[in-house]
């Protein structure tokens, strides 16, 4: 697919000089600021950049769909065809959206109307633009939901988006953005929100549309890997301007912008660890793991039925076991619903369990009270989201001290110079003690959620998608920050991520997981270098690696979503065996 | 909105050690922050208009309530014969009688000043154990789920399900009619609402990750419910809570009419209106004097609430 683009074909969308403004307390602030580009037919165009550098916005001004008067477009022109899309007026607008620009947006959970059925929507996206008969409707979203490759198309029709999974949604989505053969699609993250396997399935399906009806699609992203699996010409944006603008293998290769170069440079590369070992640091590393898991089980009971009986349950874990040294980190990867955030709360005590954990060799107890608190001192966890798990009411100051009110180790003078120090180790300053949450940014809060962790001087961290939500820059510091805490003080990580790149670059050994359980566990030379099951297989050719050079034509992912971990009542989940292929690498031996 | 989103949260942060994109805004937006901080919150709240307003409106009412007597240019119940038109009507507003008198040449002003203190110890006492009652129940259906939720809601729904009026009048049976009868009848009324709402809310709260983040710290369950949760419960208490004064005052005036309420000649603002409403079109200020006393009384504590809401919460401050 590695094809220039044809600079014959003709340009379907012009932005020239286009200006966008928000509206803020302080007056106005421009968010998209002189930008300008051509998009041709059939060419990929991505949108890089990070959050708050007006790709988003970018796409919402193309589509006159910004939230006026809060925003609007101050300056510059979009043209479609010859005409001008910032001089026309609303209802000419809406026969363009959906008509000859078609958007598709990151969620598509919230995208489709809940209590409206799959063909009912597609059949209404036809004839806002079509004048065409019911029938002549019908047909036309049954060929869309084929053209997308939705598995049984006909029964889809009268599903509701509630009873397809996020890959299929996505899939609808598209087939309603390309119901009226649009000239040109913008795609804002399209796949952010979904696994990497389903990510691998929809970009290869964006090509496939792309080739068979020569739409020009601009692709908005913050995923370098996967800029570099699909664009022709790629657009970089840092703080409303483009900051570089040229062919994707430029871009990558000889990038000329200081900022490019920045970022490019901290995202994370799976295979960028190849032949390294990972040497655990610690000290003081007894004999004893810090953290031992014994056939852990998770289930969730689903009522249902006028009586309201247990009929079915969710095996979120099923029997897994693991240890965790100091100074060590383990990766947990896995898909969405493959119950490796389960565990996280298994061990923090939020959610009943079966089994065993021992921490530093003390077995806990189950349920709550003054034993499950002593051992919580040891076991500390970081949420995925800094801008959700941190009270908005309190001062950060208080919010890191709480472990210390709470477990009444500190109180007073004490307590404020303790909360000092941490915001000092953790590379914030104590004068920011007072502030409230919403006035960091996104990494600074992650800061402070470690800190919070960190003050009761736990043996071990429950790393929970901690990085997921962060910029790959901030990424890239609040990693560096944890394995130098790391080293520092002989902490252990379970480090739970969905980012195969992430777990390679930190962890020393990596358990992959796959409907409960764990299919391969290793060292990271083990995994990365040598997977042995399928599914860890699978899962390393799906992500997209951010280098042209190395883009894949084919994704080779087979079409179709993760099993449902819910099973009848009665039913039992079979049990993998381990093999051990060398040196305790352990893989699940195949069904 | 991805990216207002991102974009208003850039604006009011400094990202200094993340630095890789810093807008120049956020330097101002963070002094700013820093000087409301240092002010106290009584401070901002005398800085606004309406919230002084609401204060004085407030003031006036109470002051005239614990100082009837004081204040009150007559008795409530003396009935002038001066009161009254030769044909036995009463007076419009006019020199002696500010605000006129009613059908029995009562004064009306006088009496508006005595049912203040029945038309506020049911509006804040009745109305604030409601307020109470309801955010407990609440707020503790909404957090332990499992049979807690089911026999607290249900009963929430019995409640709700059940003629205020029916209740009211058997209770009133059993006991004498008094003021403070009337008090725990309404309060037992109006708790349902209220207990909806903060149900609904603690419910969406608990699963919050912030919550989910202090229960994996150990929090006890006084420090979740009510450091962290209930401050995130005030706005729609406060709301609810001062809506409740308007409805509790005309509930009162109710059970006054049906004879179950604050004994005649005991004035309340309720029982003026219902007294006279028949003689709205003849003489409209026996009607139109206590009701904007209820209105002035509900939007001033609605106006004080909404205030305080917007003091008490972090990220409004520097806004106004």
């Amino acid at each position: 697919m590695t094809q220039t683009p044809d600079l014959a074909a003709e340009i379907v969308l012009s932005v020239q000089d286009l200006k966008t403004e928000v509206a803020t307390p302080d007056g106005a602030k421009t968010v998209v600021d002189g930008l300008s580009f051509d998009l041709r037919r059939g060419e990929t165009l991505c949108i890089a950049g990070e959050s708050g550098s007006g790709k988003s916005m970018t796409a919402l001004s193309i589509m006159r769909l910004l939230p006026e008067p809060m925003a609007r477009v101050a300056s510059g022109s979009v043209r479609l065809g010859g005409r001008d899309l910032c001089q026309l007026g609303e209802t000419e607008m809406c026969a363009i959206r959906g008509g000859d620009i078609a958007m598709i947006f990151q969620e598509p959970m919230t995208s489709l109307n809940p209590v409206l059925t799959i063909g009912r929507q597609l059949r209404e996206a036809i004839f806002v633009h079509q004048d065409v008969s019911r029938r002549e409707a019908e047909k036309r979203a049954l060929e869309t939901l084929e053209a997308v490759r939705l598995s049984e198309p006909k029964r889809r029709l009268k599903q509701y988006p509630h009873e397809l999974s996020g890959g299929m949604r996505q899939r609808v989505m598209i087939a309603m953005a390309l119901a009226c053969n649009p000239k040109v699609l913008i795609a804002d993250e399209p796949t952010t929100a979904l696994d990497v396997t389903i990510q691998a399935q929809i970009l290869q399906l964006i090509r496939d549309l792309q080739r068979d009806f020569g739409t020009a699609v601009i692709l908005i992203t913050h995923d370098m890997g996967v800029v570099a699996e699909m664009a022709d010409r790629v657009v970089v944006m840092n703080q409303g301007k483009i900051v570089e603008h040229g062919a994707v293998s430029e871009v990558f290769e000889r990038p000329k912008d200081a900022y490019t170069r920045e970022l490019l440079d901290a995202v994370p590369k799976l295979g960028a660890m190849t032949g390294q070992d990972a040497v655990i640091s610690a000290a003081g590393a007894g004999p004893e793991p810090v953290l031992e898991v014994k056939d852990l089980t998770v289930r969730f009971d689903l009522r249902g039925g006028i009586l309201d009986r247990v009929v079915s349950r969710v095996h979120a874990v099923e029997g897994v076991s693991f240890s965790l040294r100091a100074g060590e980190t383990l990766g947990l990867v896995g898909e969405s619903g493959c119950g490796k955030s389960t565990i996280g709360k298994a061990l923090m005590n939020l959610v009943p369990w079966e089994g065993s954990i021992r921490v530093a060799g003390r077995p806990i107890p189950h349920g709550r009270g003054e034993a499950d608190r002593l051992f919580r001192r040891d076991l500390q966890m970081i949420f995925q989201d800094p801008y959700a798990s941190l009270d908005p009411r309190m001062r950060v100051g208080d919010l890191v001290g709480e472990p210390l009110v709470i477990h009444g180790l500190a109180k007073g003078r004490e307590l404020r110079d303790r909360v000092a120090s941490l915001f000092e180790r953790v590379g914030l300053t104590p004068d920011q003690m007072d502030r409230h949450p919403h006035e960091f940014s996104g990494g600074q809060r992650q800061r402070i959620c470690i800190a919070r962790a960190l003050a009761l001087s736990p043996k071990a961290i429950i790393a929970d998608e901690s990085v997921s939500a962060l910029d790959v820059s901030v990424q890239a510091q609040v990693l560096d920050l944890l394995q130098e805490l790391q080293k520092e003080l002989d902490l252990s990580f379970l480090f739970i991520s969905h980012d195969m790149a992430v777990v390679e670059q930190v962890s020393h050994r990596v358990a992959v997981m796959y409907l409960g359980q764990i299919v391969e566990v290793g060292t990271r030379r083990q995994v990365f270098e040598n997977p042995r099951h399928p599914y860890t297989q699978r899962l390393m050719e799906a992500v997209p690696i951010p280098d042209p050079a190395r883009r894949r034509d084919v994704f080779k992912v087979p079409i179709g979503d993760i099993p449902s971990p819910v099973r009848a009542l009665g039913e039992s989940v079979e049990r993998v065996r381990y093999v051990d292929v060398g040196d305790r690498h352990l893989v699940a031996e195949p069904a | 909105m991805n990216s207002t989103h991102d974009l208003e949260g850039r604006m009011t942060t400094d990202a200094k050690p993340d630095a890789v994109a810093l807008p120049a805004a956020g330097q101002t937006s963070r002094q700013t922050g820093n000087q409301t901080r240092r002010q106290g919150a009584l401070e901002r709240l005398l800085r606004r208009k309406l919230a002084i307003i609401a204060l004085v409106v407030i003031t006036i009412i109470v002051g005239a309530a614990l100082f009837a007597p004081l204040v009150a240019p007559f008795d409530p119940s003396e009935q002038f014969f001066e009161g009254l038109t030769l044909e036995g009507a009463p007076l419009p507003p006019g020199e002696r009688f500010w605000l006129g008198t009613d059908l029995l040449g009562r004064d009306v002003l006088s009496r508006l000043i005595y049912g203040a203190q029945t038309s506020l110890i049911i509006g804040l006492v009745a109305n604030g154990i409601a307020v109470a009652v309801g955010a407990l129940v609440g707020i503790l259906a909404g957090f332990f789920r499992g049979w807690v939720e089911t026999v607290l809601m249900r009963f929430t729904d019995l409640m709700m399900a059940f003629p205020a009026l029916l209740l009211a009048i058997t209770l009133a049976a059993l006991f004498r009619p008094s003021l403070w009868i009337v008090a725990m009848v309404i309060a037992m009324v109006n708790w349902v609402q209220m207990a909806r709402v903060v149900y609904t809310e603690t419910r969406s709260l608990s699963e919050r990750e912030f919550i989910v983040a202090e229960r994996a710290m150990g929090a006890g369950l006084g420090r979740v419910l009510f450091r962290h949760i209930l401050p995130h419960l005030l706005s729609s208490i406060v709301v609810f809570g001062t809506l409740g004064i308007s409805t509790t005052v005309l509930l009162e005036a109710t059970l006054s009419y049906l004879g179950i309420g604050v004994q005649p000649p005991t004035p309340s603002w309720g029982n003026i209106i219902y007294e006279n409403q028949t003689y709205f079109t003849s003489a409209p200020w026996l009607v139109f004097f206590p009701g904007v006393a209820i209105i002035a009384l509900a939007l001033a504590f609605n106006l004080l609430g909404d205030a305080l809401r917007e003091v008490l919460d972090p990220t409004q401050k520097g806004r106004h």
